[in-house]
């Protein structure tokens, strides 16, 4: 007897979806798994070693009424706009350095690239003795150009500010190598048009350069947001969100409350609403960047 | 902080420690294994009862665990008994403990128990074997093991409320002040013996035009509360009392709070409301600061020839007494044997071997710590063979005498370290002690209370 040719189709199908199922077991396992019980842990109070209660939604509740968690959120913005304005700015700049034809320019352009390389745990380790108030070769350096000595990260007041340097001297060349490979593959017609009608190397960056390369510039920008606002380990290790609280981004408070304090219901609810933070932030950047792709 | 006793209080009679130490003087007058086999065979006990087994050690990375595993072939020799151990940092151990332990696995059979931290957790939740019964049993350890050899205020630390005893004594951490002998001779300067004069001695020293620092200590939240839990004793009072009272805002605690705020705003360097331990060592170590208040453990890179200027000029005197009482703040680890183990047996043999008196000596040996057994301190080959100076070992000595617990044993401890912390921070830059020791005591009652339900 002949099938029908849905049941054919039906059977064709069902062949193909056996392929899916590993990947599917494994986003199910790796993904959906642990943001499903991660939701269902932030409705409980649960810390470790006591028995475990549902309480609906007072850990958000909670949260909202918390100076501290509020503070921390605050601070991570701060950090994040810091650190990827400036060195999207500075990498902008050093790409259209390297973008010029000069002598050494692979080479120079190779050691720009080298702090990207290194891991992030001894980068902040190294960054710690440099900022040393009297034993660190930053003031050291301060004082030869005639500069009073700074506190860096050991002042509430400077300490954003020094953090976010270590980000900036670490992930610039990352700006620079994406923008980099926009500058490359922008068409050299309008440019040749702009010299031949006399227009300054100002104006061309401002009406030419800077337009076609933006679509780069928001991924860098992309790219840049979502690691400024989840980085960790560079201040958790040259500061643990000190002196004080003066650092401790949603990150470190939820590293504090999780894996210091084992509050897991608590800590579970904090990386919901981080989650939603993070989701609305890329959401938006993407929305930017649907506008300035070409057309 | 409850005292108990090393007799009947905590389920060891004398009678019990005197049996524990039969063969113990014969061991010690003989020395080494050999004596130990034959009080073995004399009692029933012996070491080869496991052999062929195979056990797990999870250690805490630190110079003691780096002693254990270099002589580890010792203890295989010795019981036939194959050890696989690793030494993970403080912080990563102490996670992998606590989610190992709540899933009611463990993948080791043998871990270490940071009292100050770790005590009333494991000890409520019963971690912990408890290893009352091995003690007891003479088949079970050696007849050298000599239990009544351990310091009194390390057998109190491994002691649990209830009596039970779920660690074997392994290092005891002592807070000293660590002084420079140099700079206080160069300005005529005694070495502080009360808070008062500590104050005046930091403040005839302070010159920092010439960078010299009258005092350092760790300002850094969390890091900091031991340095103000210190100086409390000195009013001879816990932050926590032994029925879970919080003594945290009253006039002790504010006393020793100004104590601490005056020391390290007048008389530290600039920043050092985000110095931890390392900060603190890396400027006395220059020559730049006259003293350090903090732990034992940091002879050997004071003494170290390749790191440090300050070689043979430290002076490593005890905490100065308070308005009330001397003491010295504790710290300490001990060994024990997971409850989910299912090699209970040859794990109590390590531990046992572990905290062994060679070991032991070996520990002070390396200025490693400061080891839980009176006999080290007595061993002239330890003492000989010494890495740091002699000075050091007498303080320790002097320490155990007034030695009392630096940090509550309570459960959330890292929190209370955590909220009193940020308060200390907030002092050191112009906040009143009182003002934020009352906020801190506020915002942390709840928490203690809520630990202790269920």
């Amino acid at each position: 007897m002949q099938r029908a040719p849905s049941s054919r189709a039906y059977a064709r199908r069902s062949k193909y979806i056996r392929f899916i199922l590993p990947a599917l077991a494994v986003v199910l396992a790796v993904i959906v798994f642990p943001w499903v019980f991660t939701l269902w842990m932030s409705l409980n109070d649960w810390q470790i070693g006591r028995p475990r209660s549902f309480v609906g939604l007072q850990n958000f509740t909670g949260l909202a009424r918390d100076e501290r968690f509020l503070g921390s959120i605050g601070r991570t913005i701060y950090y994040t706009v810091l650190a990827v304005a400036v060195p999207v700015v500075l990498g902008v700049l050093s790409a259209l350095v390297f973008h010029q034809r000069f002598p050494l320019r692979g080479f120079l352009r190779g050691i720009f690239i080298l702090p990207m390389m290194a891991t992030p745990v001894a980068v902040a380790l190294v960054w710690t003795m440099m900022f040393h108030p009297q034993m660190g070769v930053l003031n050291y350096l301060l004082s030869l150009v005639g500069l009073p000595p700074s506190l860096w990260v050991y002042a509430p007041e400077t300490v954003i500010p020094a953090l976010v340097l270590v980000d900036v001297w670490h992930w610039t060349p990352l700006i620079m190598l994406i923008v980099l490979g926009g500058l490359s593959a922008l068409p050299t017609e309008p440019f040749e048009s702009a010299r031949i009608d006399g227009a300054s190397p100002w104006q061309m960056f401002r009406a030419i350069t800077f337009p076609l390369v933006l679509p780069f510039l928001m991924v860098a920008v992309i790219i840049r947001t979502i690691d400024a606002l989840k980085t960790f380990d560079t201040i958790f290790v040259i500061t643990q969100g000190g002196p004080g609280t003066a650092s401790e981004t949603i990150n470190i408070y939820l590293y504090l409350q999780a894996f210091a304090f084992y509050k897991m219901g608590h800590a579970s609810a904090v990386v919901v609403v981080f989650f939603a933070l993070i989701v609305v932030c890329s959401l938006l950047l993407l929305h930017v960047r649907q506008k300035t792709l070409w057309t | 902080m409850k005292k108990h006793g090393r007799g009947s209080e905590n389920g060891l009679s004398r009678r019990d420690a005197l049996r524990l130490g039969v063969g113990a003087a014969s061991a010690c007058a003989l020395g080494g294994l050999g004596a130990g086999r034959a009080g073995a065979q004399a009692t029933g006990f012996d070491w080869k009862r496991f052999k062929g087994e195979k056990i797990e050690v999870s250690l805490v990375k630190n110079d003691r665990s780096t002693i254990l595993q270099k002589y580890e072939k010792e203890f295989e020799e010795l019981t036939g008994i194959s050890v696989g151990s690793e030494q993970i940092p403080e912080q990563q151990h102490r996670q992998k403990q606590i989610i190992e332990f709540t899933s009611g696995r463990t993948s080791f059979d043998v871990t270490f128990v940071a009292w100050h931290v770790q005590k009333r957790l494991f000890g409520k939740a019963k971690w912990m074997e408890d290893l009352r019964g091995y003690l007891k049993d003479p088949t079970m350890t050696a007849p050298d093991y000599d239990w009544g050899d351990f310091s009194k205020a390390s057998v109190d630390f491994a002691t649990q409320a209830d009596g039970r005893i779920d660690t074997l004594p392994l290092v005891i951490d002592y807070w000293i002040l660590y002084w420079n002998k140099e700079l206080f001779q160069a300005k005529g300067v005694p070495l502080p013996k009360t808070f008062d004069e500590m104050l005046e001695a930091a403040r005839r020293l302070h010159d920092p035009a010439n960078r010299i620092y009258g005092f350092v200590a760790r300002g850094l939240k969390n890091a900091n509360t031991p340095v103000w839990t210190g100086f409390l004793l000195g009013w001879d009072v816990d932050s926590v009392d032994d029925k879970g009272e919080l003594h945290t805002d009253g006039p002790e605690a504010i006393a020793a709070a100004e104590l601490y705020k005056k020391i390290l705003k007048d008389y530290a360097p600039p920043g050092v409301s985000g110095f931890n331990w390392n900060e603190c060592q890396t400027l006395f170590m220059q020559g730049n600061a006259a003293m350090w208040y903090d732990g034992i453990g940091f002879a050997p890179p004071l003494e170290d020839r390749t790191k440090s200027r300050v070689v043979g000029k430290v002076g490593y005197g005890m905490t100065p007494a308070g308005p009330k009482r001397q003491h010295a703040g504790v710290s300490g680890t001990g060994i024990g044997v997971s409850a989910f183990s299912r090699k209970k047996g040859p794990a109590y043999y390590y531990c046992q071997w572990a905290t062994n008196k060679l070991n032991q000596a070996r520990i002070l040996e390396t200025g490693a710590g400061a080891p839980c057994r009176d006999s080290a301190y007595r061993d002239p080959r330890a003492m000989a063979n010494l890495k740091v100076p002699k000075e050091w070992a007498e303080a320790l000595v002097e320490c155990g005498k007034i030695g009392r617990p630096l940090l509550p044993v309570i459960i959330p401890v890292t929190e209370f370290r955590d909220v009193f912390g940020i308060a200390l921070t907030n002092m050191i830059a112009g906040a009143d002690p009182a003002a934020e020791l009352k906020k801190a005591t506020a915002l942390f009652r709840p928490v203690l209370e809520k630990s202790e339900k269920g």
